[in-house]
């Protein structure tokens, strides 16, 4: 394998040459507390890690990719113990380590950058103290040389105007500009190993590319070794050097990106690639709306001075799906808490079925409130965690107007529709996967009975082959029901696989709406092409 | 063990079992004490014997006798029985009070929760002991009393927790969920909301037992509590106060038995504190 891409892979070349690996890795392997799922959250796992090289860690939820990379770290989550196998930092041991010694090489040899850049930083600091304090712990400096080496680094973040952000809170810097301050702190001791857990997971696409960059740039310049874990293999092809694919943890195949990405050699690998949906929208045939179930004219919203939502109007077909499309602060999830009603707009129509929705009064609300359902972003706090989950569906059943027996028929039903078995429905929110739990949520939202179906974000938190599947439900759920979806998401390619029509938000507005096909082939607005050339992983999935 | 029996799983912690024991035990007391008295704790014999004297007929007193010469050890088995009804019954009724407004202010928000917010801090600002000293000499010492002046003093502390457990709860997508299917707000409240604030609850609620039960003590010492001659711990101690030098056995007592029923319903409630066990998904 190594041979055959020698020619074209600069990084198959430096393993051919024998550099050395800063970080190598020989069959560790972590135990899982007793009583879990499994014995092993990772078992027997090799890998080599050189410099100027990204190797990236793909693996689903639950594949051990992040066990893996505490256990490197020297910190193991709680309850998993490092029950065997090497980690060497440039060929010295350091599973043995002492966590004195351990706090020598944390932050100082090997740096993390984490998943949520928020919760990462301290709310009560600003952030360029946070930097300088890193200089605090693991070199002498004075004091003016720290303020200067954090400003250098903020400033070779790619960050404007450094002193403003130095001085900073967290709070009053973005998702992206956060992330980029943590990247800064990770490489404020200038370490060998980077280790990122899903650095980008919580970025906007447009940020995302912008972080990717970044972490690409660290290599090429800097020749850092990183670590990258992410479940998204749209930025694996974006990024890797080379990639590990986990599996129940088990490596279950490794090697040059290329070489994995378009002749995977495992079938868990093609599997995972073959899930990644892809930007180019499946042909529809598309009539004009003629019959809306769902129609929205000049919806608006304000707080304060803010236009939360402004002026918003489209028309939903039955039957048919609209995305509804844009970067996190656009106003897409206050579009889809208006139309339900959660929050009452400051002016505009909402009509269902014809009849304006927004006008309604209490109980006449609670009555015609079933023909719009919601799915929920989070798995986890859509369910109330104490019911079981048949309990959920079957109360849903019951005030859609069922009598408690064809109630717990209807659930049952349901729960045949949406592919869990009926013995689930007996059970609490938390034995279930993500994928499940928006499953059961679907199922709620179907015993309503309902015309239109709001998805915000709902498959944002899952991993790509349980977003396959949600898609394959939503879409067999439109075609035996009619019902018209309407899709809230960040993510383009979800939009591209499961709309009619796509609806493109920033700031509040629609900027623009058509048929997926066109929007994505031939995009009339810069934002939306903007939108398109971010989407990580273009070329190569 | 599934999850409807974790807490009895927490009794297995050395803490929660011995606190478990203690409150166990009371309550035993307090249920079998007609039969446990060895005499009628109203019962006038021979005033201030010392423990483990005998009385003419040969009979022994355990724990000595009082001023007015009645049994301390029936007195103290009686008193188990008010103490651990007349706390509990106030601990319900401030809970019943605090749940409620709770509920209300942190589901509504805005102008509901701005009045009863500031009732709660206009109560909270208030040194507890005057609140009750006024609440009983307003209203007279009896048994129904106390319990409206453990209300009084402890509801706002629970309209507290309540109202931010419910503000946490109240921004969740199930929340959400119920909101758009159309159910009731009461619904809302109880079903949803209340059940999943019940593991704080459950640990506050035995906390606040034991103070209500030192309540009571104090109430009782400062001839407040319940009038006599009803049998009351804290009432014990105010008569015995006088003498204690000479026959501290009057308040030792009384003293030990409050303590040990408090110390029992705090280690049991640090024993009930949820463990955070929950398997942690690996990722």
């Amino acid at each position: 394998m190594m041979l055959r891409q020698a020619d074209s892979d600069p990084v198959a070349e430096s393993q051919m040459d024998g550099s050395s690996p800063i970080l190598s890795v020989e069959r560790l392997t972590v135990a899982l507390p007793k009583g879990a799922d499994r014995q092993l959250a990772v078992e027997n796992a090799s890998l080599d890690l050189r410099r100027g090289e990204i190797l990236c860690i793909v693996g689903e939820s639950g594949s051990g990719k992040s066990a893996l990379s505490g256990a490197i770290m020297g910190a193991p989550a709680p309850g998993l113990t490092v029950t065997g196998g090497s980690v060497r930092l440039q060929g010295k041991e350091i599973t043995t380590l002492s966590e004195r010694a351990w706090c020598r090489i944390r932050g100082n040899r090997i740096a993390m950058i984490f998943q949520e850049p928020m919760a990462a930083l301290n709310p009560a600091v600003p952030v360029g103290r946070q930097i300088m304090e890193v200089f605090e712990l693991h070199a002498r400096m004075s004091r003016a040389q720290r303020r200067e080496r954090a400003f250098e680094l903020i400033r070779s973040m790619q960050l404007p105007d450094p002193e403003r952000i130095a001085a900073s809170y967290p709070h009053q810097l973005s998702g992206g500009q956060c992330q980029r301050v943590i990247i800064a702190m990770a490489l404020a001791m200038n370490p060998e190993v980077l280790i990122a857990d899903e650095p980008t997971t919580a970025l906007d696409v447009t940020t995302q590319a912008q972080v990717l960059k970044l972490i690409r740039d660290l290599r090429t310049v800097h020749g850092h070794a990183i670590l990258f874990i992410t479940h998204d293999f749209g930025v694996v092809a974006e990024i890797a050097d080379r990639i590990a694919v986990m599996r129940h943890g088990r490596i279950v195949e490794i090697g040059a990106a290329r070489q994995v990405l378009t002749q995977p050699a495992h079938p868990y690998t093609r599997e995972l690639i073959a899930a990644v949906p892809s930007l180019t929208p499946p042909p529809a045939v598309l009539s004009p709306v003629t019959n809306p179930v769902l129609s929205v004219t000049g919806l608006k919203k304000s707080y304060g001075s803010v236009r939360a939502v402004n002026e918003i109007s489209f028309e939903l077909e039955r039957g048919t799906t609209l995305s509804v499309v844009g970067e996190s602060g656009c106003g897409k999830s206050s579009l889809a808490r208006l139309i339900v009603r959660l929050t009452q707009p400051t002016s505009g129509r909402v009509e269902v079925n014809g009849k304006c929705y927004l006008s309604l009064r209490h109980g006449e609300l609670r009555s015609s409130c079933r023909a719009v359902q919601m799915i929920f972003q989070d798995p986890f706090g859509s369910l109330n965690p104490l019911r079981r989950v048949g309990a959920t569906v079957e109360r849903a059943a019951i005030l859609a107007g069922a009598d408690r027996r064809t109630a717990r028929a209807r659930a049952a039903e349901l729960f045949d529709r949406i592919g869990l078995p009926r013995e689930a429905m007996d059970r609490r929110p938390a034995a279930f996967s993500g994928g499940q739990k928006q499953r059961i949520g679907i199922a709620r939202a179907l015993a309503m009975n309902p015309d239109v179906l709001i998805a915000d974000e709902s498959l944002s938190a899952l991993d790509a082959s349980s977003q396959a599947q949600i898609i394959e439900l939503l879409r067999k759920l439109q075609n035996d029901l009619g019902l018209a979806i309407l899709m809230i998401t960040h993510d383009l390619r979800v939009a591209a696989q499961i709309s009619h029509r796509i609806a493109v938000m920033q700031a509040g507005k629609i900027v623009e709406i058509g048929p997926a096909a066109r929007v994505i082939n031939s995009p009339e607005h810069p934002y939306t092409r903007e939108l398109l050339d971010a989407a990580p992983g273009r070329g190569l999935v | 063990m599934t999850r409807r029996y974790a807490w009895l799983a927490s009794l297995a912690r050395p803490t929660a079992a011995i606190g478990a024991l203690l409150v166990g035990g009371w309550l035993a007391i307090a249920l079998l004490s007609r039969v446990l008295a060895p005499y009628d704790p109203l019962h006038s014999m021979v005033p201030l014997l010392t423990p483990g004297s005998r009385g003419p007929a040969g009979n022994i007193f355990w724990l000595g006798t009082d001023s007015l010469g009645r049994d301390v050890l029936s007195r103290l088995i009686y008193g188990a029985r008010t103490v651990i009804v007349v706390a509990t019954v106030a601990t319900l009724t401030a809970y019943a009070v605090g749940i409620v407004t709770g509920l209300l202010a942190g589901y509504f928000r805005g102008r509901v929760d701005a009045v009863l917010s500031f009732c709660a801090n206009v109560i909270l600002s208030f040194p507890v002991l005057v609140l009750y000293i006024v609440i009983i000499v307003a209203l007279g010492a009896s048994a129904a009393n106390v319990v409206l002046a453990v209300t009084f003093g402890s509801a706002p502390a629970i309209f507290r927790i309540v109202r931010a457990i419910t503000i946490d709860l109240r921004s969740r997508d199930f929340i959400a969920a119920a909101i758009t299917q159309g159910e009731s707000t009461w619904r809302i409240l109880l079903v949803e909301i209340l059940p999943n604030s019940s593991g704080a609850l459950i640990v506050d609620f035995c906390l606040r037992l034991g103070y209500s039960a030192i309540t009571m003590g104090v109430l009782g010492f400062l001839g407040l509590g319940l009038p006599p001659p009803t049998p009351d711990w804290g009432g014990m101690v105010n008569e015995g106060r006088t003498m204690a030098f000479a026959f501290p056995h009057l308040v030792l007592f009384p003293c030990m038995a409050l303590s040990s029923l408090v110390l029992g319903l705090s280690l049991l409630a640090d024993g009930l504190r949820q463990p955070p066990a929950r398997v942690r998904r690996v990722g």
